[in-house]
């Protein structure tokens, strides 16, 4: 057996331990089996990373045996290696191995905590089965295999109402997309006859009956697969229209924040845009609208985490931002940058979840930024751990942000599917960011300390050196990971050359892009004065209508309650018992009706009986006689 | 011969265990349980041996049996298998299995009787799965209907007789319909031919004209169509489920509505191949009307097996939508997803009975939080319930998916709204597993027996099984379409 | 000896008839019932004898015996019903025996 194919195999045994023993494991043994597992995954992608940057072929395959066939083609389980799922199955187990490292100390206490490992292990298998996946339906295996781990790690603590509904909602709202993505499987099969994702590549630019379509001239197969596929994405990834149930999901335990909800399974729908970039190249309306998607997204997420009182949400709806940054590179066509983001995003957030998450549990589950405040003295080691962790947010020159950032928004200003009022879109976002993470880290580590004083044990994370010491990695990755130069281009087609534009990038873009971080420093250093500096007037959150509004995620939810979830309820409530059964039912009333009327006559005495015979006799008698 | 064994033998080893069941011979004690079990199963690798061994092509249709029955009319009895008829009789033996099991400890009163009625329907269930002379198809067709009747009149929940004679009009009205047009066939094939004839393969060498097969057609198509069941003819099928003792349940919904397709694929489709095309629009309409309306309808209620119920009805609107789009690729989708269903829904149902048996109530708002005290109960109760909104790497993945992209060929429009379905059953699917298993723990209960881990276990192993290797099925069945 | 005509003979018979129908209909107590149930009996049998004499046929009278033994017959198990009857409801009417009530 391969060594690629056993990749995912390490995860799995020890899911399957995990499972199996339940409680009966000790703390001791549970981790070291799930957290090893991962220790040996990430060793083992490295190692294949490693293989496959000297191999010349520059892909490795294995297969393992055929699902089963469509038609004449075959659906195998069957893992493919190129650069792109290298950096991938290096974020998935190299910051998963941390992740769970921090987990296994962080929910010790827990009393579910097999349980707890065992759904991270789960997660890791598909989401390693997505990223090798050779053609497109086992890409979906792993894609609803991430989807019902979050679900079932969102609902971890599930005697609480609310994290119950969480789940519910998160699994719901990409399942949607999830749909539409099948839909796209169906329209990829029937226009090309495979689902193979290279073959899919391959002739998405050779068929022409795909790309031009008798029928229906401006929308062709390939724009409308394209479209499902976004569909998928922006589900998976948290993008307008679908980017609802990501806040909500913050109800989990902090590690799968980190791992699911901001390093691995949200950038999933970015990962299937760069993997079929070869349909998305055939369809230059749906970059267009990839591009746009991701531009709109990161506003509405910047403009919401602005409001957001939640230390998680903060970063949850940041997450989202992010994620829009890369779907607009996506859409811009730099694949790479997109995929480059999508590698320090995964350091850096994970970094600051995991912090919030030491946070969090120092101050004995307290989510809420103003009753933070002051921690930068009490907590020194995570202030400056979550101050690196937001400087790559912000994309301060020198961190590993600063590059896979300004990488996307060089490539946007002359791109043909994206243009110069992207770009303002991302400047703005970029000032979004900057100003966001400064009244994070103002309310929640500057300032006077609002909360309890008995409130901090910090034994409870000092001594634990393994937790600190993944946090140490985790930082040094989001500092120094943008050095290591990401080059994808060999990989992803480019444009044909009659699309490429010819407009030229005036010379003041880039300093415009690298000043905005700046410029939404300083602005917040004077608008937030009041967060920062220690005074004895009380802090509370605005409640302003407007506030409200966007704390809320600018309304979405209710949106979608008014037109979706209540309309449907309704619907099922109104016909609870069944009209067809009830039309049924009315063959038996009418059926019934008769009965009542006829059983009158069946008085059940004898004497009845007899004169009503002896009467019809003698009326039968008359009328043959007569 | 040995076929006609199997079948009889399930209706002799039922009356053996009815009269027999708490008796003492030879210093043994009978009960009705284990003599059936022993049987079932040893009937069952009976069943497998004779397949094993016939070195025949099950391809085509091959014949096993043909004696004159009633002569004068032209009836025999005939008896046939091919690899469509095959799957779905191991699916029968296996969920025979999960019936007894089921019945274990449930069933205590007129035990003996209770499982002759089952065994009756198993060997009626695997009549119609194996004869091709039409009379004796109708024949089998009766008898796995009445033994069905009385189980849920009998050991039924609370509103049992109702439910029953609802379910046994339903069947009969619709089947009335079939044997008018069995009896049209038989007159037809005797106009063109000079003597009447029952016989299936004969019927498929008529030429028949196009109106007067749209009409037979219709006929047959009615009967499938309310056993498969599809709406609007569905309705009998709730009552029937919810009143039902568990094996009763699982039997309804694993094999019996398994019938009805199988009827689909084999009369409809095949003896009148043009009459249904012509009518595929209208039936793909009704499937995906079904596969919504079902899924809506699960969401709305409160009753575990209500809601699996209209899961079911759901699920079959994929079965005849891939059956009505004529693609191989489809009728393979169909094929999985009848077994998938088969026993993804008989694992549904015996959980619900597990949990009857445990608070007494099949109310959802009566459960929650099961997972505290009985976890293992809970993760295949997850499981289950991944499979019913078409998890992948379990089987009912494979089934719906193969389905989907074979019609999404033929009717891609329906397709569309078809796959709404997917998004209809995780709503219906999460808010079944949620509100047993999650939220605030209501009552304590017992984890699973050893009995009920077997069950369990074994229905999810073959569901893992068919979801990563499905080719076990389509490989076999495979060659029914070619 | 003056023959009786057919007609007085059949006037005679459908009046007991009636009367025994009537019998059978009016009457509530069981026991009265099978009485007025042997009159219609004993009517058709004048009928029959009456019939027989017209044709000078032995069967009028034949049929009669055979009348006889039905009629014995259904005494014999309507008194057995009808001690059945008194000792399970303590009453002979026959209206409480509705339980063919639809």
């Amino acid at each position: 057996m391969s060594l690629l194919a056993s990749l995912p195999l390490y995860p799995l045994l020890s899911f399957l331990i995990l499972i199996s023993f339940g409680k009966r494991l000790s703390w001791v043994m549970a981790s070291w089996v799930s957290v090893g597992a991962m220790g040996a995954a990430a060793f083992c992608s490295m190692f294949l990373v490693n293989q496959l940057s000297t191999s010349d072929t520059s892909v490795i395959t294995a297969h393992m045996w055929q699902w089963f066939s469509i038609g004449s083609a075959k659906v195998n389980v069957s893992f493919y290696l190129d650069a792109l799922s290298a950096v991938m199955i290096l974020v998935v187990t190299g910051v998963g191995f941390l992740i769970h490292l921090f987990a296994a100390i962080y929910m010790k206490s827990d009393e579910n905590f097999t349980r707890f490992m065992a759904y991270m292990n789960l997660f890791i298998v598909a989401m390693l089965v997505l990223v090798l996946a050779d053609n497109l339906v086992l890409l979906y295996l792993g894609w609803e295999g991430v989807g019902l781990c979050s679900f079932l790690l969102i609902g971890f603590w599930y005697q609480e109402k609310s994290n119950v509904l969480a789940a519910r909602k998160a699994f719901i709202v990409t399942r949607i997309g999830d749909t539409a993505m099948v839909i796209g499987l169906f329209l990829l099969f029937k226009s090309l006859a495979s689902l193979n994702i290279a073959e899919i590549n391959q002739l998405a630019q050779t068929t022409i009956s795909f790309t031009s379509n008798s029928m229906n001239a401006a929308h062709s197969d390939a724009y409308w697969a394209a479209l499902l596929l976004l569909g998928g994405a922006v589900g998976k990834s948290a993008q307008l229209p679908l980017q609802t149930w990501l806040p909500d999901a913050m109800a989990g335990p902090t590690p799968v924040s980190a791992l699911i909800h901001a390093a691995t399974m949200v950038t999933a729908g970015v990962y299937l845009i760069a993997r079929m970039n070869g349909v998305f190249l055939m369809a230059p309306e749906v970059m267009n609208y990839v591009a746009w998607l991701g531009g709109i997204t990161l506003l509405i997420a910047g403009v919401a985490a602005l409001a957001q009182n939640d230390i998680k949400r903060v970063l949850a709806y940041s997450t989202m931002s992010q994620i829009g940054y890369m779907m607009l590179a996506l859409g811009a066509g730099a694949w790479s940058a997109g995929v480059f983001h999508l590698m320090t995003h995964a350091f850096f957030k994970a970094l600051l979840f995991l912090t919030a998450g030491a946070v969090i549990l120092a101050l004995h589950h307290q989510q809420d930024i103003f009753k933070m405040g002051g921690l930068l003295k009490r907590l020194p080691v995570e202030a400056t751990l979550f101050l690196v962790g937001l400087a790559c947010l912000i994309a301060l020159p020198g961190t590993s942000g600063f590059f896979s950032k300004e990488a996307i928004i060089a490539s946007l200003w002359s791109s043909p599917t994206a243009g110069p009022s992207l770009w303002w879109c991302a400047i703005l976002g970029a000032l979004l960011t900057s100003i966001y993470s400064c009244r994070l880290f103002f309310l929640a580590f500057l300032g006077k300390a609002r909360f309890p004083e008995n409130l901090v044990i910090s034994d409870h994370i000092e001594t634990n050196k393994l937790l600190r010491g993944a946090l140490f990695i985790l930082a040094l990755l989001s500092l120094f990971g943008g050095l290591v130069t990401v080059d994808l281009s060999s990989l992803f087609s480019s444009y044909k050359p009659s699309v490429v534009s010819s407009i030229d990038s005036p010379s003041w873009l880039h300093i415009v892009a690298i000043a905005t971080p700046f410029i939404g420093i300083i602005f917040s250093w004077f608008y937030y004065r009041r967060y920062r500096i220690v005074t004895d007037e009380p802090l509370t959150a605005s409640h302003s209508a407007w506030i409200v509004f966007c704390r809320n995620g600018l309304g979405f939810d209710t949106l979608y309650s008014t037109l979706l979830i209540k309309p449907y309820c309704f619907v099922a409530k109104l016909n609870k018992n069944d009209l067809f059964d009830q039309i049924l039912m009315l063959i038996a009333w009418y059926v019934r009706i008769w009965r009542d009327i006829l059983s009158v006559s069946q008085s059940g005495s004898l004497r009845w009986f007899a004169a009503a015979f002896g009467l019809s006799l003698v009326g039968l008698i008359c009328v043959v006689t007569l | 011969m040995m076929l006609t064994f199997i079948i009889f033998g399930l209706l002799l080893s039922g009356s053996i265990a009815w009269v027999t069941d708490n008796k003492v011979f030879a210093g043994i004690k009978f009960q009705a349980k284990w003599v059936s079990l022993l049987s079932v199963l040893a009937l069952g690798s009976c069943f497998l041996l004779l397949v094993y061994f016939s070195n025949q092509n099950f391809q085509q249709l091959q014949l096993f049996e043909r004696v004159s029955w009633i002569s004068s009319l032209n009836i025999d009895y005939a008896l046939a298998l091919d690899t469509l008829s095959i799957t779905l009789i191991v699916l029968t033996f296996i969920l025979a299995v999960v019936c007894i099991l089921v019945s274990w400890e449930e069933i205590q009163e007129k035990s003996g009787f209770y499982y002759f009625n089952l065994l009756a329907t198993f060997s009626g269930v695997i009549g119609v799965f194996s004869a091709v002379d039409m009379f004796l198809f109708f024949f089998f067709w009766e008898v796995m209907l009445i033994p069905m009747t009385a189980i849920i009149a009998i050991w039924g929940h609370e509103n049992r007789y109702f439910a029953a004679i609802k379910f046994f009009i339903f069947t009969q009205v619709s089947s009335l319909l079939m044997l008018v047009a069995i009896i049209a066939m038989a007159y037809i094939h005797q106009q063109q031919t000079g003597v009447m004839s029952f016989y299936y393969q004969d019927w498929l060498m008529l030429d028949i004209k196009i109106g007067v097969a749209q009409y037979l057609m219709l006929g047959f198509f009615i009967a499938f169509a309310v056993k498969l069941p599809s709406v609007p003819f569905h309705s009998w099928l709730p009552d029937a489920h919810t009143q039902a003792p568990t094996a009763g349940s699982v039997l309804l919904a694993g094999i019996l509505l398994k019938t009805g397709a199988y009827g689909l694929i084999r009369f409809v489709i095949f003896l009148f191949p043009q009459a249904s095309e012509n009518f595929a629009p209208i039936a793909a309409t009704l499937a995906v009307i079904s596969i919504l309306y079902g899924a809506k309808m699960a969401f709305a209620q409160s009753d575990f097996k209500r809601l699996v119920a209209y899961s079911s009805i759901s699920h079959m609107g994929f079965v005849m939508l891939a059956i009505f789009s004529f693609n191989e690729i489809a009728y393979q989708g169909a094929i999985v997803t009848m077994v998938a269903h088969g026993l993804s829904s008989a694992a549904l149902f015996s959980l619900a009975g597990m949990i009857y048996q445990r608070i007494h109530s099949r109310n959802l708002n009566d459960m929650g939080g099961f997972w505290q005290s009985a976890p293992r109960m809970g993760g295949f109760g997850l499981a289950f319930a991944a499979a019913a909104f078409g998890l992948p790497g379990l089987a009912n993945f494979v089934g719906e998916f193969l389905s989907l992209v074979g019609a999404f060929q033929v009717f891609p429009i329906m397709v569309v709204f078809a796959s709404l379905g997917l998004i209809g059953s995780a709503i219906y699917g999460m808010l079944l597993f949620q509100k047993t298993f999650q939220g605030v723990p209501l009552k304590q209960v017992q984890d699973l027996s050893v009995r009920e881990f077997f069950i369990c276990g074994s229905l999810l192993g073959l569901l893992v099984v068919l979801g990563f290797y499905p080719n076990i099925i389509l490989g076999y069945a495979f060659g029914v379409f070619a | 000896m003056t023959e009786i005509p057919l007609t007085h003979v059949l006037i005679l018979s459908s009046l007991l008839f009636i009367i025994g129908f009537v019998g059978v209909v009016v009457r509530k107590n069981t026991l009265f019932m099978l009485m007025s149930l042997e009159v219609m009996l004993n009517a058709v049998g004048v009928a029959f004898i009456g019939a027989g004499s017209v044709w000078q046929e032995a069967d009028g009278q034949i049929m009669f015996m055979l009348v006889l033994t039905l009629a014995a017959a259904e005494i014999a198990v309507g008194l057995a019903l009808l001690i059945r009857m008194q000792r399970r409801y303590r009453t002979l009417n026959i209206d409480v025996l509705n339980q063919m009530k639809g």
